[in-house]
């Protein structure tokens, strides 16, 4: 592939509550065994990008312990490689990554030492796959600027946390509301861009030299007029995790047998981080229907309609419907949880009772001491 | 300059005839174990766990599937820089070449690997154990007896002590007899077939044995070494041990993980088991789905009731197929309606719809009672089962099979289909 790759990875929101407490978004567990970031990490590496950045800044500690090694994603190699970027005060710079543009402006080095001539970049908090090599197709066949990967999206309701563009019949975007309260529009910025590299190290220069650190913002909003920006509009499943509701809705989206079937059974893989693992054990009274269930578990009472992580253990009658367990969390006798989220590294004591709302998801966080023999 | 305390050698070269077609294809160390282990796997990971981190595997018996496993020895932290695992297989020499033609003819055959490592101790390994054995206190006691061989040793019913070689030893745990396999036992401490051996002891019986005929550990190197006044010293273990040689004891040992408190268990954080797995995603579990007393590995989907069974990887349990007390390893497909009782699935097989395994009287097998002997039903890798055929037990079928194979459409207690050849 003759292209680099950024991973903006570095943001965090108040929209995720809880769960962004502890963790980048990018570092969300996703569907049982992957972390948000597995899918872009997994498309770049099947798009045949050699040479990836992850730039990170809120709370990296858990994104860095999972990219500690790149071997999963087969990235550790002689040429290329993965890059974990996170701010440092230099000579020059004594600033956090003031927005996405600065970012990439305080890792200019890397983008002027590459060779390639295109840079994909793309955020960590997408749940898809794509082959960025028909991106750059389009992108090239366009003779764009900047291409920006574009989905049709039918819920209303969520419009107000993208960027939303309106394009001509051959594509070019004239139109971004970036973050609107109120809009017609219904196409919305996957926060996937195509771009020569050269061009990006030219209009981020430019950017810094104006202090102008927003790349939707001051870049692509800004030259929507002068630089041909098309949009390449995508059919497949793409989600974007970054609130509780959408977070919720995207980890169930995999009970449904279509959805499962795309990411795990079609070419190509989605990779992730090995944990070794045994085989989950069901015990005498466990009763399971309509669940993702990942290793580890141990399973003795009845959960229904759920996601279960990895390394789970589940108590004597305890009850769990429509709820998301995230990893390694200790789940004491006759609990009952339903509609919730639990986060992960949680001990629920026994007799516990959280109940939540379809459309309210509860986010349950609860450490309690574990006395184990 | 290179220098280890101690390496390890694997004997992983042996078919194990006794598991009949799960090592048609296969060596036994190859054998699937545990929903998503392979046998070797827990030698592999003792050896690491034990702080031995340069392993020689000696593969000979159909050795494909060993080599993809270890690879360069990633999931077990064994890629290193100096030492890690290497496969050892039988190779030709300019005067003589010959297979491993024993166990301690197929160490012989490698001295010249052991010695570029320059061990004080040699670790002798088999690769069809299963435990959680730590190597490092075994080298404790090798040491503090200032001893020439260390023999890993535990117990066994009297009644059985005839299948082992036995230590007889004096008060000190020093061996003063040495009988392999004898008619009228004397002792009831069983050889494990573990060995430490100081590193100059080993490599000098060898040579001096190098003319000796399939040279083995226990006929031969024990029984030498015992005549030569070397130390040789019983290590008695207690903790779980289980050789899985037998269809009975690799069916028992893969159920008794099923228990509420394995004796054996998997799911301790301390001495964990590596094995290479492709990344597969989390189970599902269907609507109508049943599941009871039963472990289930990565990628596995099931829509039927699964009770008391170890089930593989990547496996598909369909609508309304019953499991019962059975092994399903990677990649099987289990039809709509089929029962299964106390069977044995070697990977990738597809068993139709309607069909019924494990049913019958128990009478003995027709051509191999030794092998099928404890009422299983045992199916070899890759096999087809066409819809709506019974099966009995003490059964073995390999191959593609079709209706016409099955007398009847039944396949009576005792009977073979046996049509994969060589290839």
């Amino acid at each position: 592939m003759r292209a680099i790759g950024i991973i903006l990875a570095g943001g965090n929101n108040k929209m995720m509550k809880e769960l962004s407490n502890k963790r980048a978004i990018a570092a969300m567990p996703v569907a049982g065994s992957y972390r948000s970031i597995d899918f872009v990490l997994s498309n770049m590496t099947n798009s045949h990008i050699q040479k990836v950045a992850v730039i990170t800044q809120y709370n990296a500690r858990s994104l860095n312990e999972h990219l500690s090694s790149s071997k999963w994603w087969d990235f550790g190699r002689k040429q290329g490689g993965l890059f974990v970027f996170t701010p440092t005060i230099t000579s020059d710079s004594s600033f956090w990554y003031r927005g996405t543009a600065d970012a990439l402006y305080q890792n200019l080095d890397f983008l002027k030492s590459s060779h390639e001539p295109y840079v994909v970049i793309a955020s960590g908090d997408g749940v898809y796959k794509l082959d960025y090599n028909k991106v750059l197709e389009y992108h090239i066949a366009k003779k764009a600027d900047i291409t920006v990967v574009v989905k049709k999206l039918e819920d209303e309701s969520d419009f107000g946390r993208f960027g939303l563009v309106s394009m001509t019949d051959e594509c070019r975007i004239t139109e971004i509301e970036e973050k609107p309260i109120e809009t017609n529009l219904s196409t919305v910025s996957t926060g996937i861009y195509i771009i020569r590299r050269r061009l990006l190290i030219e209009l981020i220069e430019k950017a810094a030299q104006e202090d102008r650190h927003d790349f939707v913002k001051d870049i692509l909003v800004r030259y929507k007029n002068l630089k041909h920006i098309y949009g390449y509009m995508i059919e497949s499943y793409w989600s974007n995790i970054s609130t509780v509701a959408a977070y919720y809705r995207t980890n169930m989206d995999f009970l449904n047998k279509e959805i499962r079937d795309y990411f795990f059974k079609q070419y190509p893989d989605v990779y992730f981080k090995i944990d070794d693992l045994p085989p989950t054990k069901y015990n005498g009274q466990a009763n399971v229907k309509n669940c993702l269930v990942a290793s580890g578990c141990i399973i003795n009472g009845s959960v229904e309609n759920s996601v279960l992580f990895k390394k789970i253990y589940v108590g004597n009658n305890t009850v769990i419907k429509n709820s998301i367990i995230l990893n390694d969390v200790y789940i004491g006798d006759n609990a009952y949880i339903e509609n919730c989220i639990v986060e992960s590294k949680s001990t629920i004591k026994a007799d516990s009772r959280y109940v939540g709302q379809p459309d309210n998801i509860e986010i349950v966080v609860e450490k309690s001491l574990l006395y184990m023999d | 300059m290179i220098k280890k305390e101690m390496i390890a050698m694997l004997l992983a070269g042996g078919q194990g005839s006794r598991l009949g077609v799960l090592t048609a294809k296969v060596a036994k160390p190859a054998v699937a174990f545990g929903g998503k282990y392979r046998i070797i796997d827990f030698p592999l990971s003792n050896c690491i766990n034990s702080g031995v981190d340069t392993v020689g595997v000696l593969t000979q018996y159909r050795p494909l599937r060993l080599n993809t496993h270890i690879g360069i020895g990633i999931p077990w932290d064994l890629d290193r820089n100096v030492g890690g695992v290497t496969v050892l297989p039988p190779y030709e020499k300019s005067t003589s070449s010959e297979w491993y033609t024993g166990t301690a003819n197929a160490i012989y055959q490698n001295l010249e690997y052991m010695e570029n490592y320059n061990p004080e101790y040699v670790l002798i390994l088999s690769g069809d154990h299963i435990s959680k054995m730590d190597y490092k206190i075994m080298l404790n006691f090798h040491k503090a007896n200032n001893a020439d061989i260390t023999i890993a040793s535990m117990p066994v019913q009297i009644e059985d002590a005839s299948r082992f070689g036995l230590l007889i030893t004096d008060s000190d745990n020093r061996v003063t007899e040495f009988e392999e396999k004898p008619i009228n036992p004397s002792s009831n401490m069983a050889s494990m077939g573990i060995y430490i051996f100081t590193w100059k002891v080993l490599k000098e019986t060898l040579r001096e044995l190098r003319n000796q005929t399939q040279c083995d550990f226990g006929m031969h190197v024990i029984p030498y070494c015992l005549e030569h006044n070397k130390r040789i010293f019983a290590y008695e273990y207690n903790c779980y041990w289980k050789d899985v040689g037998t269809l009975s004891s690799y069916w028992e040992a893969n159920m008794e993980l099923v228990d509420i408190i394995p004796v054996f268990n998997l799911y301790e954080e301390f001495w964990k088991i590596y094995t290479r797995t492709d990344t597969l995603p989390p189970q599902f579990i269907g609507e109508n789905a049943q599941i009871e007393r039963s472990i289930i590995g990565e990628g596995t989907e099931i829509y039927g009731q699964v009770y008391n069974s170890v089930i593989g990887t990547g496996v598909i349990i369909e609508e309304n197929a019953v499991v019962h007390d059975s092994i399903i390893m990677k990649n099987c497909i289990i039809g709509k309606n089929t029962v299964l009782y106390k069977a044995i699935i070697a990977e990738d097989v597809v068993i139709g719809e309607d069909v019924e395994i494990g049913i019958g009287e128990e009478t003995p097998n027709v051509k191999y009672p030794k092998v099928y002997n404890s009422g299983i039903a045992t199916i070899g890798e890759n096999s087809v089962i066409p819809n709506g055929v019974k099966i009995g037990k003490n059964s073995a079928i390999f191959g593609i099979t079709e209706e016409n194979d099955y007398i009847d459409g039944y396949l009576q207690s005792g009977g073979n289909i046996i049509k994969a050849g060589e290839d």
